[in-house]
């Protein structure tokens, strides 16, 4: 396994709501990564943003272990929800606050912070 | 055209669909939306409707041809 590898593992097992996206919450570089981080801010959800741009590397390796070809993705506590349209979707139908609920703890908009970590 | 082409695929992955339109969003022919409505997707979890048209668009995904994809599916239950 990869260092590269390892670390978005430990991204996507470690964080409760992992963002893969094109740039980072403060300047996003694409429109379907604002959509998915838009739904999830009204989801309330506490999202752990990766900026998969700075290194193809990141979205060869990630797509490898997803097994979901486009940007963006986003996992709740390990496991992948889906890319902009589903997230867009589930929040429309209140499907995602309870996915949220069931995962993280019906208080997991208390605390929420949004943070931007980096794997390369 | 790539519209066609990509219909083409979807209409040979989803012979029973209802309903498959493929869109250019951007008159460029690498931003889609494509819709397929088939009882594929009955009882199907969203997440796994949207896998079957990935995979469904896989070479093009993969060889950029698609640089963006938008989806939507239905079931016709």
């Amino acid at each position: 396994m990869t260092d590269l590898n390892a670390k978005i593992k430990q991204v996507i097992e470690g964080e409760d709501v992992a963002l893969f996206m094109k740039g980072t919450p403060q300047m996003v570089m694409c429109g379907n990564s604002l959509r998915a981080l838009e739904a999830l801010r009204r989801a309330g959800a506490p999202v752990t943003a990766v900026d998969i741009l700075p290194d193809p590397a990141i979205r060869q390796e990630l797509s490898a272990l997803s097994g979901w070809p486009t940007i963006p993705q986003v996992f709740v506590r390990g496991e992948l929800v889906g890319g902009a349209d589903i997230v867009e979707e589930l929040e429309q139908t209140g499907e995602l606050e309870r996915t949220l609920e069931e995962r993280l703890g019906r208080d997991y908009r208390e605390g929420r912070a949004e943070k931007t970590v980096a794997v390369v | 055209m790539a519209t066609e082409w990509l219909r083409a695929m979807l209409a040979n992955a989803f012979p029973d669909a209802t309903e498959l339109a493929v869109e250019d969003r951007t008159g460029t022919s690498d931003h889609f939306l494509v819709t397929v409505a088939s009882p594929r997707f009955d009882g199907l979890p969203l997440i796994d409707q949207h896998r079957l048209v990935n995979e469904a668009l896989a070479a093009p995904l993969a060889d950029g041809t698609i640089h963006e994809l938008r989806i939507k599916t239905k079931g016709t239950a």
